[in-house]
C-alpha cells in the first residue's frame, strides 16, 4: 500500500466515534469482548491474553459536539472525560464489555467512580500504578494488581488465561512496541518523510486494531513512506510535551508543522512505547510486566520521579537522543499533571540552554492561528537565533 | 447587620475555639523556633497525615494546607497565588499549592507573622489527590528537601484489599520509617506509637460524638463552618497528643451542654436563633470569604448538619477507629479511607446516609476550582443523592484561597434560589398531607 492508502485508512478508523471497526471485530467470531482503556498506560498484554481486543479510549476529539457530557462538568475541568461521558451516554462506547480507568489525575481517577454510577453492568476497573518502584514493595503490590486484572477478565471472557496466552501476547506487544520505536526513530532521522500528522494517524490506527495488525500497519508505513520522495524543508526540530492524555486536534500538529517545526519526539499514546525495552519471553509473565513497568518504562508528569536530581532528565535525553532544537509545552487547559509539572521541566531546559515554549489547547481548540504564530516564531528565534 | 459589619464585628468564642486556637498558635511557635531548638521539621498532608508516627521521631509537624488556608483568610493569598503565576505556575491549577508556593517565594513563610523553616524531610503522603505528587516534587526542587513517599491507592472499587494495605505497611516500614529514623536521629519505638493511637481513639470518639449531635433538633453545631474549627486539631498537628483529647473532651462538654439547653450552633455574630434549614454541605469551604460565606447561611437560618470536607482528613463516622492493636494496619486504614480516596460510589452513599441519618432538607455542593479530587463527578453526585433521597440539590462554586473566584453576590442569589425551592417543597408536601396553602 502506498502512503496515502494507509494514511487514508488511519484517518478512517480516527475519525470512526461509532467504533465500526470494533463492532465488526466483535462480531466475526463468537464471544468477543473488548475493553476500553484510557490514557496513560494499561498492560494490553492481559487483555490480548484474555482474548479481548483493547480499545483505546482518547475522548471525542474535535469531530464530537459535547450536549450530555458538559452536564458532568464544571468549567474548569478538561475535555476529554467531557467528550469520554458523551461518548459513553450517546451509545457509541455500549460496544465495550468495560473500561479500565489508569491512575493519572483526579479527573480520570473520579471518572471511573462515575463510570460505575452510570453504566452498571459493566466491568470498571480503576488501574492503580504504583508510585514505589522497588519489587518487594510497589512491585509486590503491583503484581498482585496484574494478577487480579487477569482473574476479573477470565471471569469476564469465561475462559481461563494461562501462562502461555500471556507469553504470547507479550511477544506481539514487544514486536509493536518495536515497530513504533523503529518508526519514532525513522521520524527523527528523517521527519520530512514522516510528517507528523501521519505518524499521529499510525499510532491511533493502534488503539482500535488487533496488535499484530497494527505492526504490520507500521511496518508498512515506515516502508512506504521511506520509499516516497518528499522535499526536506529548513524546518526546526522539536518535541512536543503534555500531550499523554487529552489529545489534540489534528489540526494543531498540522499547524505546528506547517508553522516551520518537525516534531522529532512527543509523548502521544505513551501506551504505544511506555515500556521502554523487550518484556522477557521467559518466567512468570506477570512477573516480567511488573519489572518492566518498574524499571524499565517511560517517563511522564503522572509518574513519581524518586530522584530529584532525574526530573526531567528524560526531557533532555529525549531532545538530545532525536536531534531536536527545542521544546514546545502544549498541555490541555486544566491539566493538573501537565502544567504542575511544566515549570520543572523548564527550569531543567533552562539549565540546559534548551529553548522552549508553552501553550494550551483543547481536545476541540479550533482557532489554529495562534498556535502557527506561536509555533513559527519559536521556530524562527531558534533558527535565526540559536546559531 | 450587614457582610461588612459582620465582618468587623468581634466573633464570640467559646472555650473550646480558644483552646484550639492556642493549641494551633503553639504549633507555629514551634515551627518558628524548631531551628534554634534543634529540632527537626517535616512537612506531610491532611489527608494521610500520619501524626502519631511523626510524633514518634520528636519531628515538628508542618502542614502547608493548613498555611495555604490561613494566609486564605488573612487575605494573603491572593498576592502568593499571583506571585507563584508570575514564577510560571499555571492559573488552572490548585489555589493552595500556589498560595504555598508564592508565600515561600517571597520568603515569608508567616502565616502567623513567624517564619517558617525550611523542612527537613517532606513526607509525601499521597493520598486521594494528584496535586500532592506534585506539589512535594515542587517543594523538593525549590528546597531541596528530602523526600520519601507514601503512595496510598485509591479505593477504586469501594474497598480496602489486603493489598492495598499491606502495601502501605511495607512502605511505612521499609521506607518511611528508616528515613525518619535517620533524618531525626530517633529511634522508632512502636510502643510509643501505640500510646499516642491510643489517644487518637478517644479524641475520635469525642469528635464523632460532636458530629453526631448534629441529628438533634435543633443541631446544636454548624458541621461545617463550625466543623472545620472542630477538626483543626486532629486533622493538624495534635491527633495523638494529650491535648487533643483533652480539647475534644472540653468541646464535647460544651456540645451536651448546648444540647441540654436546646441552643443552636455559635456564630460569628452570636447564637442562631431559629434553625430553618438542615443542609448536607459537600466541598470544601472558601477561605477568604469564610465569614461573609457563613453569615449568607446563617441569616437565612441555614444549618449544617454534616460535611464531607470536615472527614477530609479521616472519616471516622463510620466505625473507623485508631488501633494501638495494630498500629501500622491502623495507620494505613487510616490513610486509604480518607474522604478523598474514597470512589464516587461510596461518596454518593456516604452523602445519602448523611441527607437520611441527620434529617436534612436537601444536599448543597460547594465545589471548588482548585479541587478536582473533589470537584470532579460532584454534578452527578448531586443528581445521584437526589435520586436516592428525593431531597433537592443546590450547586455553588468558588475557590479555596483564590479570591479572583468568589462572587458573593452570585453565591448569595444562588443559596437563596436553593433555600426558596426548599421552602416551596415543603410547602407542596403540607398541601398533600392535607395542609393549606
Amino acid at each position: 500500500m502506498s502512503v496515502v492508502e494507509i494514511i487514508a485508512r488511519c484517518q478512517e478508523l480516527f475519525d470512526d466515534l461509532d467504533f465500526a471497526y470494533v463492532r465488526g471485530w466483535k462480531e466475526a467470531a463468537e464471544g468477543r469482548k473488548a475493553i476500553g482503556y484510557m490514557p496513560i498506560y494499561v498492560p494490553r498484554e492481559i487483555i490480548h491474553a484474555a482474548g479481548m481486543l483493547p480499545v483505546g479510549i482518547l475522548g471525542g476529539g474535535d469531530q464530537l459536539e459535547v450536549i450530555h457530557g458538559d452536564a458532568y462538568y464544571q468549567s474548569y475541568i478538561c475535555r476529554i472525560p467531557r467528550s469520554t461521558i458523551e461518548l459513553g451516554v450517546s451509545g457509541r462506547l455500549d460496544v465495550l464489555d468495560g473500561m479500565l480507568f489508569p491512575s493519572i489525575c483526579d479527573v480520570i481517577r473520579n471518572l471511573s467512580g462515575m463510570w460505575q454510577l452510570m453504566f452498571e453492568g459493566k466491568y470498571v476497573r480503576y488501574f492503580d500504578v504504583p508510585q514505589n518502584f522497588e519489587d518487594d514493595i510497589g512491585g509486590s503490590y503491583y503484581l498482585r494488581e496484574l494478577q487480579q486484572l487477569s482473574q476479573d477478565l477470565e471471569k469476564l471472557g469465561g475462559r481461563a488465561v494461562g501462562g502461555d496466552d500471556l507469553r504470547q501476547a507479550v511477544a506481539l506487544y514487544n514486536e509493536n512496541r518495536r515497530a513504533v520505536r523503529e518508526l519514532y526513530e525513522f521520524r527523527a532521522k528523517e521527519p520530512w518523510k514522516a510528517p507528523t500528522s501521519e505518524v499521529y494517524l499510525v499510532l491511533r490506527a493502534g488503539m482500535v486494531l488487533p496488535v499484530d495488525e497494527h505492526t504490520r500497519l507500521t511496518g508498512e508505513y515506515i516502508a512506504a513512506a521511506r520509499a516516497e520522495e518528499r522535499p526536506m524543508r529548513d524546518n526546526c526540530r522539536v518535541v512536543l510535551c503534555g500531550t499523554f492524555c487529552e489529545q489534540p486536534p489534528l489540526g494543531l500538529i498540522k499547524s505546528i508543522e506547517l508553522a516551520g517545526c518537525y516534531i522529532v519526539d512527543d509523548d502521544f499514546m505513551l501506551i504505544t512505547r511506555w515500556l521502554l525495552d523487550d518484556v522477557p519471553l521467559d518466567g512468570d509473565p506477570l512477573e516480567n510486566l511488573a519489572a518492566a513497568f518498574l524499571h524499565h518504562s517511560g517517563e511522564c508528569a503522572a509518574k513519581y520521579q524518586p530522584e530529584a536530581k532525574k526530573k526531567g532528565q528524560y526531557l533532555i535525553e529525549a531532545v538530545r537522543q532525536s536531534g531536536a532544537e527545542g521544546v514546545i509545552f502544549a498541555a490541555p487547559s486544566f491539566c493538573d499533571p501537565a502544567l504542575l509539572d511544566r515549570p520543572m521541566l523548564q527550569h531543567v531546559l533552562a539549565a540546559h540552554d534548551i529553548p522552549f515554549t508553552a501553550f494550551k489547547y483543547a481536545e476541540n481548540s479550533g482557532q489554529m492561528q495562534p498556535i502557527r504564530e506561536q509555533a513559527g516564531t519559536f521556530a524562527d528565534s531558534i533558527k535565526l537565533w540559536s546559531a | 447587620m450587614n457582610a461588612a459589619q459582620a465582618i468587623e464585628t468581634p466573633v464570640r468564642k467559646e472555650d473550646s475555639m480558644l483552646r484550639q486556637k492556642a493549641m494551633i498558635a503553639g504549633n507555629f511557635r514551634d515551627l518558628a523556633r524548631a531551628k534554634e531548638e534543634g529540632k527537626k521539621v517535616v512537612s506531610t498532608f491532611v489527608p494521610g497525615n500520619l501524626n502519631e508516627l511523626l510524633m514518634c521521631f520528636d519531628l515538628v509537624r508542618n502542614l502547608p494546607e493548613i498555611n495555604a488556608l490561613r494566609n486564605g483568610m488573612r487575605g494573603e493569598s491572593r498576592g502568593y497565588i499571583m506571585e507563584a503565576e508570575r514564577a510560571g505556575q499555571s492559573e488552572d491549577v490548585c489555589a493552595y499549592v500556589k498560595a504555598d508556593l508564592g508565600m515561600m517565594a517571597e520568603g515569608k513563610n508567616v502565616p502567623t507573622g513567624q517564619p517558617l523553616p525550611t523542612p527537613d524531610q517532606l513526607l509525601n503522603s499521597y493520598t486521594g489527590c494528584f496535586t500532592f505528587m506534585k506539589w512535594f516534587e515542587l517543594v523538593r526542587e525549590q528546597y531541596g528537601c528530602e523526600t520519601v513517599m507514601l503512595h496510598v491507592p485509591y479505593q477504586g472499587d469501594g474497598t480496602i484489599t489486603e493489598n492495598m494495605r499491606g502495601y502501605v505497611v511495607k512502605q511505612l516500614n521499609e521506607n518511611v520509617i528508616p528515613t525518619l529514623e535517620r533524618v531525626s536521629g530517633v529511634r522508632f519505638d512502636i510502643d510509643r506509637l501505640r500510646e499516642y493511637l491510643r489517644e487518637s481513639a478517644k479524641a475520635e470518639e469525642d469528635l464523632v460524638w460532636v458530629f453526631e449531635s448534629a441529628k438533634n433538633k435543633p443541631s446544636p453545631i454548624d458541621a461545617y463552618f463550625g466543623g472545620v474549627f472542630y477538626i483543626g486539631p486532629i486533622f493538624g498537628a495534635f491527633r495523638g497528643t494529650p491535648e487533643a483529647t483533652e480539647y475534644y473532651r472540653l468541646l464535647r462538654g460544651e456540645v451536651e451542654e448546648r444540647l441540654r439547653r436546646a441552643q443552636g450552633p455559635v456564630t460569628p455574630e452570636g447564637e442562631l436563633d431559629e434553625e430553618r434549614y438542615r443542609l448536607v454541605v459537600e466541598g470544601p469551604p472558601n477561605w477568604t470569604s469564610f465569614r461573609e460565606f457563613w453569615k449568607m447561611f446563617y441569616d437565612e437560618g441555614a444549618v449544617v448538619v454534616a460535611s464531607t470536607y470536615c472527614k477530609v482528613g479521616g472519616v471516622y463516622d463510620f466505625g473507623f477507629r485508631h488501633d494501638p492493636d495494630n498500629p501500622l494496619e491502623s495507620l494505613a486504614d487510616y490513610c486509604l479511607g480518607c474522604y478523598t480516596n474514597l470512589n464516587l460510589p461510596t461518596r454518593a452513599a456516604m452523602l445519602s446516609t448523611y441527607v437520611e441519618d441527620y434529617e436534612a432538607d436537601g444536599l448543597l455542593i460547594n465545589s471548588v476550582k482548585s479541587c478536582n479530587s473533589f470537584s470532579a463527578g460532584q454534578l452527578l453526585l448531586l443528581r445521584e443523592v437526589e435520586a436516592r433521597t428525593g431531597k433537592p440539590g443546590g450547586f455553588i462554586e468558588n475557590d479555596l484561597v483564590d479570591p479572583r473566584y468568589f462572587s458573593a453576590a452570585n453565591i448569595k442569589t444562588r443559596l437563596e434560589s436553593y433555600l426558596q425551592m426548599i421552602n416551596q417543597k415543603r410547602g407542596r408536601a403540607s398541601l398533600a398531607e392535607g395542609g393549606t396553602a
